[in-house]
């Protein structure tokens, strides 16, 4: 074992390395490293991110549905019940539209009876005018006689 | 294999590959193959994550940048449980620690007379080729990692209480008579404390890997007793082959914890060092 001046041409070459590896790779490893971790870091929590996001559209998409079947229950419903409203409102609707068509019709037939009886009375009043005509027609002068028989016609009406 | 031209005895064998290549003498020897070649392993390795470096994405990585995070990224997390101060040094030294010393190791698994063989074709004589089996490598290391103990020391104490330490721990009095008393027996235990580090930093990493090499050698000295197409040369030869691959399989786990215990001791006395006890 023998120590001599190798020792300090060794310890040249140690310093030497040392320092290369401090200031020239060390840096560019050191570097790389930490640019992967944060990379890394981030990836993780993008991922994170996501699961969060899914986890509440999903729950949104859920609220939707169920809003919408909801709401869709309730359209059925209400249809239904418009439905019966119509038919209830048509049939009453129906029902005085016959009425009012009995009741004109009615009128009608009254207005018909009440011109029948006016027309049968006048022409029963001009047959007991001309039938007292007749009979009066030879006694009786017509002129002087006009304003009677104008007051007889018209109590017969 | 062993036995090239001439042949050698085993004791020459071995002590052939236990000398390193070198210049000068006396303290003022460099050991080439050393230097030459943590620097060569330093240069690649450092040199090739640089080159991902420069390039690398925050997006999909690719193999080589996928399997460099993954080594960096080992050791930031274990500065970042262990070391709480705020330092900029600590990962990229424990980085640096980890990698080359690993690399450095890894060299033992070729198989040892490989480089030298091939050297001694250039007219190299000798070549150690695993840095890590030279203390000269281990201890320039441990005295970096030393002189940084005193530099956290003195940066997060301040040099008032890095002495106060000193003289106060690991004994604690609440007399002030006692205290005094205390103060040397505290300062020496420290020291002997502080000192033990870089020592048995060093000696931990060259002893399991010269072990290992020694090892290494041994078992191609099975190979080496080759004399003629014999049964028992047969044997040897296989069990040279055998024990190699199975001490390389086994040596892998000794380079890859030497070079993670010595990060790890490096992190925590450094944390040591930047926390008060």
């Amino acid at each position: 074992m023998n120590i001599n001046a190798t020792l300090l041409g060794q310890v040249i070459w140690f310093a030497f390395f040392v320092w290369f590896v401090a200031k020239i790779v060390w840096p560019f490893f050191q570097r790389v490293i930490a640019e992967r971790q944060k990379d890394i870091a981030d990836g993780l929590a993008a991922a994170e991110r996501g699961r969060l996001e899914l986890d509440s559209a999903t729950r949104r998409a859920e609220e939707s549905i169920q809003e919408a079947r909801e709401r869709a229950a309730e359209i059925i419903a209400q249809a239904e019940r418009r439905s019966a409203q119509m038919i209830e409102e048509a049939r009453a609707q129906a029902k005085e539209e016959g009425n009012r068509e009995k009741t004109a019709a009615q009128a009608e037939i009254d207005q018909q009876v009440s011109r029948a009886k006016e027309m049968l009375r006048e022409q029963i009043s001009a047959l007991v005018v001309a039938g007292a005509e007749r009979i009066l027609r030879r006694e009786v002068d017509a002129k002087a006689h006009a304003g009677l028989l104008a007051q007889l016609t018209q109590e017969m009406r | 294999m062993a036995a090239a031209d001439t042949p050698i005895t085993a004791n020459e064998y071995i002590s052939h590959h236990l000398v390193n290549l070198q210049v000068g003498s006396g303290f003022w020897t460099l050991h080439l193959d050393t230097l030459i070649v943590s620097g060569l392993v330093g240069c690649a390795v450092f040199g090739l994550m640089y080159h991902v470096g420069r390039r690398a994405t925050a997006g999909v990585p690719g193999k080589l940048q996928a399997f460099i995070e993954i080594v960096v990224g080992m050791v930031d997390r274990q500065v970042k449980d262990t070391f709480h101060a705020k330092s900029e040094l600590v990962t990229p030294l424990a980085i640096t620690v980890f990698i080359w010393i690993f690399c450095m190791n890894a060299l033992d698994l070729i198989p040892v007379d490989f480089i030298p063989k091939l050297l001694e074709l250039f007219g190299v004589k000798y070549f150690k080729a695993v840095p890590t089996t030279d203390p000269n490598a281990t201890f320039a290391m441990s005295l970096s990692v030393f002189a940084l103990i005193i530099a956290f020391n003195l940066k997060f104490k301040g040099a008032g209480g890095f002495l106060h330490e000193l003289f106060t721990a690991p004994f604690h009095a609440e007399n002030k008579l006692l205290q005094i008393a205390l103060a040397p027996v505290n300062c020496v235990l420290r020291v002997i404390e502080e000192i033990a580090r870089p020592v048995s930093l060093a000696l931990r990493l060259f002893g399991n890997l010269f072990a290992g090499e020694v090892v290494f050698i041994l078992i191609v000295l099975l190979a080496g007793a080759w004399s003629g197409p014999t049964l028992g040369s047969a044997a040897s030869f296989l069990g040279h082959v055998v024990l190699s691959l199975a001490w390389a399989i086994f040596h892998i786990l000794i380079i890859t914890l030497q070079a993670f215990v010595f990060m790890m001791l490096t992190i925590i006395y450094l944390t040591l060092a930047s926390e008060s006890h």
